[in-house]
């Protein structure tokens, strides 16, 4: 028989989660942190490290103690739900993610510090031109004597301005689109010839442009085999998907209470706005379409350790729908709130433009459906 | 039945053309192409130029200062100055306040404001929407009780947009605290450096201060600056809307937003392709320009009916809503085009005076924010929910 219940270890993790950022993530504390130029709150992030949080996001083999989709959508479902920007996609599922994927025993090391809070990372794969396409990489990487030398621009580096270390993909081979000859580098974000610039993102969290102008490392900075990188970029891909999709049902499921209560509270005309069968009704397609999203989610998170092509559609399909009904639910909660519900003050403002803004990671809508499609024919 | 524009129409199109070529800052249609926040002073210098053609007030009969143009002149002037991306006009004054005062205001009062209105010594806001009165914006409570030759007026409006340039406030109060709600409000005129009134700012989603709350604390108004009569202001207040409505269906908006949607979708690379030629993209502003394209000439219906001397009812509802949805989609479209780039949010780079390169193409800086921020298209001037019920109760009568 399917179970939909969490295990007893992941139920744990989630009433964990939930307590603490309901203790402390409060709406004030957020507008605080978005104050940051950081983008985040070092306290929170190693409070959250201490409690479990980020280990929960690694496999034991890597020295956690999860690793899989649902730890991850259960994580990520949390944080959705309270509006959390700190950088655990970027530092632990994209860039730790490769890391453990892909690295030889030294370079793991830094996995270690990064279940114990102790480094930012970023994955510096976007360029100005690829959009969503994992495959388009023009930077390039030559060898020359015993190092690389890896020039090009990176795009919208998630986390890019407060990582000590990024994870860096480069062509060494193939053309500007092709799945073969991408590669993938450790780069401390100190290296001569590495350039960036930091600034805000829309609903949180920050990104940087990267320039790397002859920027050298040593061999043993290239991460698993030259030119062979695409599949282990497209499968964190995958699994930073499956958490983005469960951070937007989070937070769907908050801006729906948050609308809710307040229907239930709001008077006009001498009544609560939640007697208004027009708003009624729209809430009650809104449910169904928040439960389909929990659904998407569910489907993604569990196919995500398997073959390829069952992955990547059910993954494909989840993105397409979440950006779909996240912007839904973004504009149905804002317009059920009337004015308030525009304003920067009150909690739904973050939680709309968050789950509107996850569209524009890793694919929007139109692109996963096309790819939905595309998969189909293979 | 005939769909072509008449010689002197198209004449007036070209002149207004010609005058946008020649008159219209650069530097304030680029702020509006690129999305910029428009300071006090743009909004003024664009009215000052109008004004000095003669331009200013497209609603006003000419024995008022205004053009005297009937509503297809308005339209057209309307489209033309959208596509040419120059800076809206204020409506407070020009489209709300005018009409009313030219109506029920009295001959003192029309010399007193309408004046200061085109030359812009007066900056209006609109004080109707209240904490606890929006939609049903007849249970208002800031009130006015009479003292003398004075009113005195308590309590707090809300939303008011741009009240923080404003130097006026056109208010409903509640002059009978017995009647029926609707039969109890005066329709007032109040000086806001007036002792007593606070005025502070409203941060929208995406950053911009642009409402306001403002606070009445005993202000003193003249009794000369009721408009009409006390306790008949519903009345002008409802007038007042189908006025506030006029253009509502802003299809000169949504035309600058689609060519400007084309021409991001032109410089945007999708798989090695420009974005216009992804079929999937192309289909979709394919089917928002199909709307768009209907939309025009719902819009041309009702105009031709008001310059055939119909005042525009329950169809400005109808313009509204479609209206507003197809501005809406426009701006969804425009943050999806921009892909990744819509994810910078640098609030300074909307403001005058910062000079950095934007983080990516010029046009993405403002694509989010414009996403957000236009969702209170649906919301104000009447939410579109009130614009359904007006819809089914007076034209289905149901
Ligand atoms: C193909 C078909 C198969 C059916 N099979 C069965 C069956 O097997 N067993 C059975 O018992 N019945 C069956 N029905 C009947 C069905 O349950 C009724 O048609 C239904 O309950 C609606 O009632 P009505 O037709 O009297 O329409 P009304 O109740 O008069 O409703 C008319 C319209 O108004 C809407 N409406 C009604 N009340 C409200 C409200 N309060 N708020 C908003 N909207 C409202 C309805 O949704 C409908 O669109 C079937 C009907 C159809 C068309
Ligand atoms: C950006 C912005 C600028 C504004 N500028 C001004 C201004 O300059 N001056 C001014 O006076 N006001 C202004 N407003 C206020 C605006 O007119 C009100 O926000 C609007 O009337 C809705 O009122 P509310 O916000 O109180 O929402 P509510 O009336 O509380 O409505 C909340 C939601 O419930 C819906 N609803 C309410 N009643 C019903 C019903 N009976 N049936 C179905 N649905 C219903 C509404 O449509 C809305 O979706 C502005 C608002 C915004 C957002």
């Amino acid at each position: 028989m399917v179970d939909f219940a969490l295990t007893e270890e992941r139920q744990m993790l989630q009433d964990t989660l939930r307590r603490y950022l309901a203790d402390r993530y409060s709406t004030e504390t957020l507008h605080g942190i978005l104050q940051e130029d950081e983008g985040y709150c070092r306290t929170v992030w190693s409070e959250l490290a201490e409690l479990g949080v980020i280990g929960a996001l690694f496999g034991e083999a890597e020295g956690g103690f999860g690793g899989a989709g649902f730890d991850l959508a259960v994580v990520f479902e949390e944080f959705g739900r309270a509006g959390v920007v700190e950088p655990f996609l970027d530092t632990a599922v994209l860039a730790g993610g490769l890391i453990a994927d892909l690295g030889s025993d030294g370079q793991k090391a830094i996995v270690d510090d990064v279940i114990a809070g102790s480094v930012q990372l970023a994955f510096a794969h976007g360029e100005p031109d690829s959009r969503y396409e994992l495959s388009r990489v023009s930077a390039k990487a030559e060898m020359r004597g015993d190092a690389f030398v890896l020039n090009g621009r990176k795009a919208v580096v998630g986390n890019g301005g407060n990582a000590q270390t990024l994870v860096v993909s480069a062509r060494s081979g193939g053309d500007v689109a092709d799945e073969a000859g991408i590669s993938l580098f450790l780069v401390p974000a100190d290296a001569p010839g590495l350039s960036r610039r930091a600034y805000p993102v829309m609903g949180g969290g920050t990104a940087a442009e990267i320039v790397l102008r002859d920027v050298e490392v040593p061999s043993n900075a290239a991460l698993g085999a030259i030119g062979e990188a695409f599949p282990a970029i497209e499968r964190r891909a995958a699994y930073a998907i499956a958490a983005l999709c469960a951070e937007a049902l989070g937070a769907m499921e908050s801006a729906k209470d948050l609308t809710v209560d307040y229907l239930r509270t709001r008077k006009q005309f001498g009544r609560p706005l939640g007697k208004f069968q027009a708003l009624q009704h729209r809430m009650a397609d809104m449910l169904v379409e928040i439960e389909q999203a929990r659904s998407a989610v569910i489907n993604a998170a569990g196919h995500l350790d398997r073959d390829r092509a069952t992955r990547e559609r059910q993954v494909s399909a989840a993105k397409n729908l979440i950006g779909r009904v996240g912007r839904l639910v973004a504009e149905e909660t804002i317009q059920m709130h009337g004015g308030i519900g525009m304003t920067q003050e009150y909690g739904l403002a973050h939680l709309a433009k968050r789950m509107v803004m996850v569209d524009h990671r890793f694919g929007d809508t139109d692109h996963h459906l096309e790819r939905f499609i595309a998969l189909a024919r293979v | 039945m005939d769909l072509n524009y008449t010689a002197e129409e198209t004449a007036f199109r070209q002149e207004v053309r010609d005058f946008l070529a020649e008159h219209l800052p650069e530097r304030l249609s680029e702020k509006v192409r690129l999305g910029k926040r428009l300071s006090k002073a743009d909004h003024e210098e664009w009215h000052a130029v109008l004004n000095a053609r003669g331009w200013l007030a497209g609603n006003w009969p000419a024995e008022f200062g205004g053009t005297g143009w009937n509503a297809v002149q308005r339209h057209i002037f309307e489209e033309e100055t959208t596509l040419a991306n120059a800076p809206r006009i204020v409506p407070f004054g020009l489209t709300m306040l005018g009409p009313v005062l030219q109506k029920f205001g009295s001959k003192e009062q029309q010399d007193r404001f309408l004046p200061k209105i085109l030359n812009g010594e007066h900056w209006w806001c609109q004080g109707y929407s209240e904490p606890g009165a929006g939609s049903d914006l007849a249970s208002l409570k800031t009130h006015a009780v009479r003292d003398g030759d004075d009113y005195i007026v308590n309590g707090q409006k809300t939303w008011t947009t741009l009240g923080q340039h404003a130097n006026w406030i056109f208010c409903l109060v509640r002059t009978d605290a017995e009647a029926k709600p609707q039969e109890g409000i005066s329709f007032l005129l109040i000086d806001m450096n007036s002792p007593g009134v606070e005025v502070r700012p409203i941060v929208l989603l995406e950053g911009t201060p642009e409402v306001n709350e403002v606070f009445f604390d005993d202000v003193r108004v003249p009794a000369a600056n009721l408009v009409g009569t006390e306790n008949e202001g519903w009345t002008y207040a409802k007038y007042l809307l189908t006025h506030e409505r006029t253009n509502i269906a802003g299809v000169g908006f949504s035309n600058a937003g689609l060519a400007n949607l084309k021409r991001i979708a032109r410089q945007e690379q999708s798989g090695g392709r420009p974005l216009i030629d992804n079929p999937h993209f192309a289909a979709r502003m394919a089917q928002i320009e199909i709307d768009l394209m209907a939309m025009a000439t719902t819009n041309l219906r009702v105009i031709a009916k008001a310059a055939a001397g119909q005042a525009p009812g329950a169809e400005s509802s109808m313009l509204k809503i479609k209206g507003t949805a197809i501005r809406q989609e426009i701006n969804d479209l425009t943050r999806r085009a921009v892909g990744p780039y819509a994810m910078p949010f640098v609030s300074e780079a909307l403001d005058e005076g910062y000079n950095e390169e934007p983080v990516g193409p010029d046009y993405a800086t403002p694509a989010a924010p414009q996403y957000f921020n236009n969702r209170k298209l649906s919301i104000f001037g009447g939410s579109n929910e009130v614009q359904r019920t007006i819809i089914s109760k007076a034209i289905l009568e149901l």
